[in-house]
């Protein structure tokens, strides 16, 4: 009744409510996950040019050393999550579907498992570009799914400039509490994280948004955030995707991001919560990204729970420690229902781009037939990038790619919101991530020749 | 009346100057264009399939007459077409051999394994992009068509099996399935090389088997037992030396655990594809 009468939440236009299904996991305090006796750290977890692995098969690794270098700029430095030997690099199954380089590390069972300290935590007196590099060396990446690495995020080009930093705790993902969870138990690291981010960017205003599905993390972060910070939390309307970083800029700031451009050309760099809660914790402890908070979750699992993972323990070991799977278990996914990549291999490793596992029944998992387009154009009104998804699900069909570029394919965020709502069952976000490949790869090629 | 005349006639006049002026700018304005040009073009089967590298057929013509291109280049016309070509402008044909579209898979699914069900768009690219499609085997073809769709020349059928067979009679070599192929299963090899690696898995050892029966488990007999220099491994997979095939023969597919290295004459699949065309 208070929000009948009070003001209307801020948020982006567009958009759908799906259910959120986090009660499973939303009370869960996150609980450390054992050890497994082997690891598998594929050497391309992120977005960009794979790491180059600088250790050697029979080596002995300790917890936190540096095992793979950046590859590049746009690239990241790979981590050993536990003490142990380099038992093999050789390809193993990726959850993105290809056999990937990796390095297998076996624990080594008597260890204290205390990690080694490779980084100064003085971070006051250092530079910008000191910080970014040491964020790259850390093997930091977007926490929140698609793995982009951070440092690239915090470079902010000549002649550009960033005024706002949001924090993007919004989680909008059903299912997940990963990034929740984060918030409410880390917020101190959290808040380190952001005074070094704004050190490196020089922003003048923090802005930490959150969807009033988080009620709990809302208030400890309003109680909690620094006298001195210019920080201020927002209360979010519950919406998808408005985890994806144009939507919540849209919906922090009321700006809109253009074609083709990046957040940085409306001066604000976004970042997830769980990645910069990471960061304060390097600079806090010395530990460089070697494990993340990951929501075992979904009607399939019989404990779900809010785990701190290794990196590189395989989703088997996972789902081992969980109380296994339900007979009636028909997918998994890494990742939440709406953006999450199914699994078809159980000996896949966790990634640092892995914010959680959904395990379905097939009381969820349901196959529809498809029908053909009724022009309702439902998919219309919630696209949040106004893109008129049922005339590209059309051309999609006929695999008239090249006429998609005039509708604007490329701008497409992949949120799934279009296929969420066709009631012909058309699988259109799946079409057009197959036509945004394959004009990729076209366009690469004409580059080329 | 006077007004109607003055009108026909002003039109009358206006078109008769500027049907003047058109004939003038057609002369004077002409292109000078090589009719060779259009006389090759014509000769030319007209697919515009782009497997010369060239955009289409009259481009093709074009660096034919101008001397950038050989005859020969165009798979599609074949031999015959070369020759027309090259008597007409008197110049060589140029030899390059007929090639054919090949899968380098034979992991259909009586003998490969499933690691899920896949449900989605139907195509290979779309299941490719969804954790690398639904079979065990990461490497190999997963059976949805899309080369099938991309041909134009209908020469490529799906077998019961659900792997591709390519007519080898009705193959241009074009390349669309070499890129329409998620997997980069396809190559375009020459008709006459018998020897063919039915596997593009880098994974070594048996372990492999459990997901595909005629997988390659880069075991290397293939290397061993052929003539030197033949057959060469590179990331767990023989490699044939294509400037060695006079040199080629069926010894070396003979100790060949799984299959994986085949012996084959004009058609692939062979003995499957009856089957296909029973159906």
């Amino acid at each position: 009744m208070i929000k009948l009468f009070g003001k209307r939440l801020p948020t982006f236009s567009h958009g759908i409510h799906p259910g959120d299904f986090k009660d499973l996991t939303r009370h869960l305090p996150i609980e450390r996950m054992p050890f497994t006796d082997e690891l598998v750290l594929p050497l391309s977890q992120h977005l960009g040019a794979p790491s180059r692995a600088r250790v050697k098969v029979g080596d002995k690794v300790q917890r936190g050393q540096l095992i793979a270098e950046p590859g590049g700029f746009v690239s990241i430095g790979l981590h050993a999550p536990v003490t142990g030997t380099v038992t093999a690099i050789e390809p193993r199954h990726h959850p993105g579907g290809k056999m990937v380089e990796a390095i297998i590390i076996k624990t080594d069972p008597f260890s204290p498992q205390t990690f080694y300290n490779e980084h100064s935590m003085e971070w006051e007196s250092l530079s910008a570009r000191e910080l970014i590099s040491l964020i790259q060396h850390g093997g930091f990446v977007g926490l929140g799914g698609a793995a982009f690495p951070t440092h690239v995020k915090l470079s902010v080009p000549e002649g550009k400039h960033a005024q706002f930093l949001i924090v993007n705790g919004v989680e909008c993902e059903p299912y997940l509490t990963a990034d929740h969870r984060v918030m409410l138990e880390n917020y101190e690291d959290l808040f380190l994280g952001i005074r070094i981010l704004q050190h490196i960017l020089k922003v003048k205003q923090v802005y930490i948004g959150v969807e009033n599905n988080k009620e709990d993390a809302i208030e400890v972060l309003r109680k909690n955030v620094p006298g001195d910070m210019a920080c201020e939390v927002i209360a979010l309307e519950t919406k998808y995707p408005q985890g994806a970083e144009k939507m919540l800029i849209e919906a922090v700031l009321h700006r809109e991001v253009p074609s083709g451009r990046l957040p940085i050309d409306v001066e604000v760099v976004v970042n997830n919560s769980g990645t910069i809660t990471g960061i304060g914790q390097m600079f806090r402890f010395g530990q460089p990204l070697i494990e993340r908070v990951v929501t075992v979750t979904g009607p399939g699992i019989n404990r779900p729970a809010n785990l701190l993972v290794p990196i590189g323990t395989r989703l088997s070991d996972v789902l081992d420690y969980c109380g296994g799977l339900k007979d009636n278990t028909r997918q998994l996914l890494f990742g939440g229902p709406m953006m999450g990549t199914p699994q078809s291999h159980l000996d896949v490793p966790i990634m640092k781009g892995t914010s959680g596992i959904l395990c379905l029944t097939e009381n969820e998992v349901v196959v529809r037939e498809e029908y053909p387009c009724i022009r309702c154009l439902r998919c219309v009104d919630v696209c949040p990038v106004s893109l008129n998804p049922s005339r590209l699900g059309s051309l999609a069909k006929s695999r008239d790619y090249e006429q998609m570029l005039d509708f604007h394919v490329m701008d497409c965020v992949e949120c799934g919101s279009c296929s969420y709502v066709c009631p012909s069952n058309i699988p259109l976000v799946q079409r057009f991530r197959v036509a945004k490949g394959l004009l990729r790869e076209q366009q690469a090629r004409n580059k080329a020749s | 009346m006077s007004e109607a005349y003055l009108a026909v006639l002003f039109i009358g006049g206006l078109s008769i100057f500027l049907a003047g002026v058109l004939a003038f700018a057609n002369r004077k304005l002409a292109v000078q264009e090589d009719p060779r040009i259009d006389a090759v073009t014509d000769m030319l089967p007209n697919a515009n399939c782009g497997a010369c590298g060239k955009p289409g057929c009259r481009a093709f013509a074009e660096a034919v007459v101008h001397g950038e291109q050989q005859p020969s280049d165009c798979t599609v016309g074949g031999p015959e077409t070369a020759e027309i070509v090259a008597n007409y402008l008197g110049i060589d044909p140029g030899s390059s051999v007929r090639k054919v579209a090949r899968l380098m898979c034979a992991g259909g699914t009586d003998v490969a394994e499933q690691a899920a069900n896949y449900v989605g768009a139907e195509s290979c690219r779309a299941a490719a992009a969804v954790a690398g499609g639904p079979k065990e085997c990461t490497y190999g073809c997963l059976g949805l068509a899309d080369c099938e769709v991309a041909c134009t020349f209908d020469a490529i059928s799906m077998m019961p099996n659900a792997l591709p067979f390519v007519n080898a009679t009705k193959c241009t070599a074009c390349g669309d399935c070499v890129a329409a192929c998620p997997k980069g299963l396809f190559e375009l090899i020459p008709i006459n090389q018998h020897l063919l690696v039915q596997c593009k898995s880098q994974l070594a050892g048996d372990e492999i088997l459990e997901g595909c029966e005629v997988a390659c488990t880069a075991c290397s007999r293939c290397a061993a037992d052929a003539p030197e220099g033949l057959i060469e491994m590179k990331n767990n997979l023989p490699v044939i030396n294509s400037a060695l095939l006079h040199k080629e023969t069926e010894i070396a597919t003979l100790r060949c655990p799984t299959g994986a290295i085949t012996w084959l004459n004009e058609q692939q699949f062979a003995d499957k594809a009856k089957m296909a065309e029973s159906e």
